[in-house]
């Protein structure tokens, strides 16, 4: 069209945008989630690692001007959380679903009491690559302006698949989650394990949280993560253990959250509620699907709390 | 900011009212030493509603002998009431400001009920006959404002398309997209104005998802009522669209995309109330006003407007600001549907009670209510 608006072509643009643009941190907590389950422990903390990982990039990236030592800063901070969780985690009768469920609302709690002087500044943001300078269409630019931290994560799921797979280090993790016995025999720190495992996740889980601050939506506020951080835990359930799936997923609800505003920019206006359900709904559906009560889930692994 | 010079003024005025109240022992209650208490839903530093009041509360500080307690992020339930009877009772608070929408009912009326000697404000224009005398109601026709930001926005639009980011289709939120829409074809009859809902007050993603998908259907001016402005303003600017702010002065996050905004103008209107309780005068129980009574303001503008829009949007300003005052919504006003909402020969004033219960987009608005 004459007047720079590419009519409906929107709503499918706006689909493949937001797969790019807010799957990322739905991809980094998901797969650090898919590792600390596969060692056979949940964090559902990793909300309050995303928050506490998006407040302090912003911080770090506003005090020194660079915004991947924000990113560090994230993943570290990140560490130490999955640290903790899993430092008590390791005291003998502790369920880890508590702990976590009690480490979301202390990381969301710190992140917003350390946050307050940052909701004010501007901190410099990650740089965008540009993989649409080919097209003349200023939408579909837009929608390929890629941050390297989602590249980073596609790569990272299929590197992590291969790594279950066949590394060593692969393998020890999921002798842990199928069976501690296994693996004590084998002469190996289960505790040990698994506090690397968390503590690999909690640093995913903290970058995933820098990509919020720091690249999209693109600054520090307290409603930043709306919940992203559980979907993504949630989303590993359905994703069964499985990195690759992961990927997926997170594409998918990426693409799912921008439905509703996309449909509503081209004038589907009717049951908007609906659309901005989108994620949840298709998490419901998903999981109807998949679940059944005759057998647990295929995948899981057998030392979760949940499954044993 | 630059409400540094007014607010010394306000404190010179105060202090000298604050004074004389003290002499005359008019108000004992209200004594050198008065405590007011200020309770945000949000975060006071969110460059949006919450620090709008925070700037109130602000100017208010600066006048000697008063003192200013704070409480952030206090839910809109019978959390409100804990706070407000901790700070009557361990602050000595005597003037409270419950300053969220929800706080109202029940939660507030209760309280003042409760303690009949002291006096609650409220934001949003809720009061009624049957309510206790000490509480209160003030809101301002921000939507004046928005007027202003439409005229900017429809003289700075290429495309003949601006965009309203906003939060849910309640009358407040219509009546903020109608006044933007209605001024935006002001000054370009051809001017259509598209809206999409977010479904909450701060939902950031779903906000930066908005903006991207408006820019993408050729929209290049965008505003927003939303709790938090700051993603929309960040998020156009980096798309290369301008903005309205709206609640504050975003200007310092996008300078150069930055055109005008609608704000609150708190700080204004709090040592107004200081003065009256300190003069031994009765706060009106409904308080309402807009850009004449300095309840809400415009920004500057910003260096991309035109100097024909700014004379164009500063004749309609003084308009406004005359003695017979200006109405946005005029006769013969038809909704997006084409129904006529307005019959034609009945201009409905701002303080008309039939624009408080809006429940339609104007021709031009282009989405809908449900």
């Amino acid at each position: 069209m004459a007047d720079g608006s590419i009519g409906l072509w929107t709503v499918p643009l706006a689909v493949l945008g937001g797969a790019i643009r807010v799957s990322t941190p739905f991809l980094f907590v998901s797969l650090g989630e898919c590792i600390t389950e596969r060692s056979g422990r949940i964090n559902l903390g990793l909300e309050g690692t995303l928050v506490m990982g998006a407040m302090s990039a912003y911080g770090i990236s506003y005090l020194t001007g660079s915004p991947w030592l924000g990113v560090l800063a994230a993943g570290i901070t990140g560490a130490l959380l999955g640290a903790l969780h899993a430092g008590i985690c390791s005291l003998p009768r502790v369920n880890d679903v508590a702990v976590g469920i009690a480490l979301m609302l202390f990381g969301t709690g710190l992140a917003f009491y350390l946050g307050k002087p940052l909701i004010e500044p501007t901190a410099p943001r990650l740089p965008a690559i540009d993989f649409g300078w080919w097209s003349d269409i200023p939408q579909l630019r837009a929608a390929l302006r890629v941050n390297v931290l989602f590249l980073i994560g596609v790569l990272l799921a299929p590197i992590l698949y291969w790594a279950f797979r066949t590394t060593r280090w692969g393998l020890l993790i999921r002798t842990a989650g199928e069976s501690s016995d296994a693996a004590r025999a084998m002469g190996h720190s289960v505790l040990l394990i698994r506090l690397r495992a968390t503590m690999v996740g909690g640093f995913l889980a903290g970058i995933g949280g820098s990509f919020l601050s720091l690249f999209y939506p693109g600054s520090w506020n307290e409603g930043l993560s709306s919940g992203q951080g559980i979907t993504a835990v949630a989303l590993v359930i359905f994703a069964r253990w499985d990195p690759l799936l992961c990927l997926w997923a997170s594409l998918a609800f990426g693409g799912a959250a921008a439905l509703g505003p996309a449909l509503q920019s081209v004038g589907v206006t009717s049951g908007y509620h609906l659309f901005n359900a989108a994620p949840y709904i298709l998490t419901l559906a998903i999981m109807i699907i998949t679940c059944s009560p005759k057998r647990t889930l295929t995948g899981a692994p057998a030392e979760l709390s949940i499954t044993r | 900011m630059d409400f540094g010079r007014i607010s010394r003024r306000h404190l010179l005025q105060g202090g000298a009212a604050l004074t004389l109240g003290a002499a005359a022992g008019a108000r004992p209650a209200f004594a050198a030493d008065t405590t007011i208490g200020f309770i945000y839903v949000g975060s006071r530093d969110d460059y949006g509603y919450n620090q709008a009041h925070a700037q109130g509360a602000a100017a208010l500080k600066k006048i000697p002998g008063l003192k200013v307690v704070e409480e952030e992020k206090v839910p809109e339930t019978d959390a409100v009431e804990k706070t407000i009877e901790s700070m009557i009772n361990l602050d000595g608070a005597s003037l409270l400001f419950p300053t969220s929408f929800g706080y109202y009912n029940p939660h507030m009326i209760k309280m003042a009920t409760k303690y009949p000697k002291l006096r609650f404000e409220h934001c949003g224009g809720l009061w009624s006959d049957k309510d206790p005398k000490n509480a209160g109601s003030y809101f301002g026709y921000i939507d004046e404002a928005q007027y202003i930001s439409g005229i900017i926005a429809g003289y700075t639009s290429r495309s003949g398309k601006v965009g309203f980011v906003a939060a849910k289709p309640i009358p407040q939120v219509l009546r903020n997209i109608n006044a933007f829409a209605l001024g935006a074809k002001l000054a370009n009859p051809k001017a259509t104005t598209q809206v999409i809902f977010t479904g909450d007050w701060s939902m950031p993603v779903k906000e930066a998802e908005a903006t991207n998908s408006l820019i993408d259907q050729g929209v290049d001016v965008l505003t927003c009522h939303v709790d938090g402005p700051k993603t929309m303003v960040e998020n156009a600017a980096r798309r290369g669209a301008f903005v309205c702010g709206y609640h504050v002065n975003q200007s310092p996050l996008a300078p150069k995309a930055y055109l005008t905004g609608a704000e609150w103008n708190w700080e204004a209107l709090y040592p107004k109330f200081v003065k009256m309780i300190a003069a031994g005068e009765a706060i009106p129980n409904f308080y309402r006003g807009g850009l004449k009574e300095e309840i809400v303001k415009t920004s500057p503008y910003g260096e991309a407007v035109s100097a024909e829009a700014r004379k164009h949007a500063d004749e309609v300003k003084a308009k406004f600001l005359s003695a017979d005052g200006y109405a946005i919504f005029k006769g013969g006003l038809v909704d997006n549907k084409g129904k006529t909402v307005i019959a034609a020969g009945t201009d409905r004033g701002q303080k008309d009670p039939e624009l408080e219960k809006m429940d339609y987009l104007v021709e031009g608005v282009i989405g809908a209510t449900s």
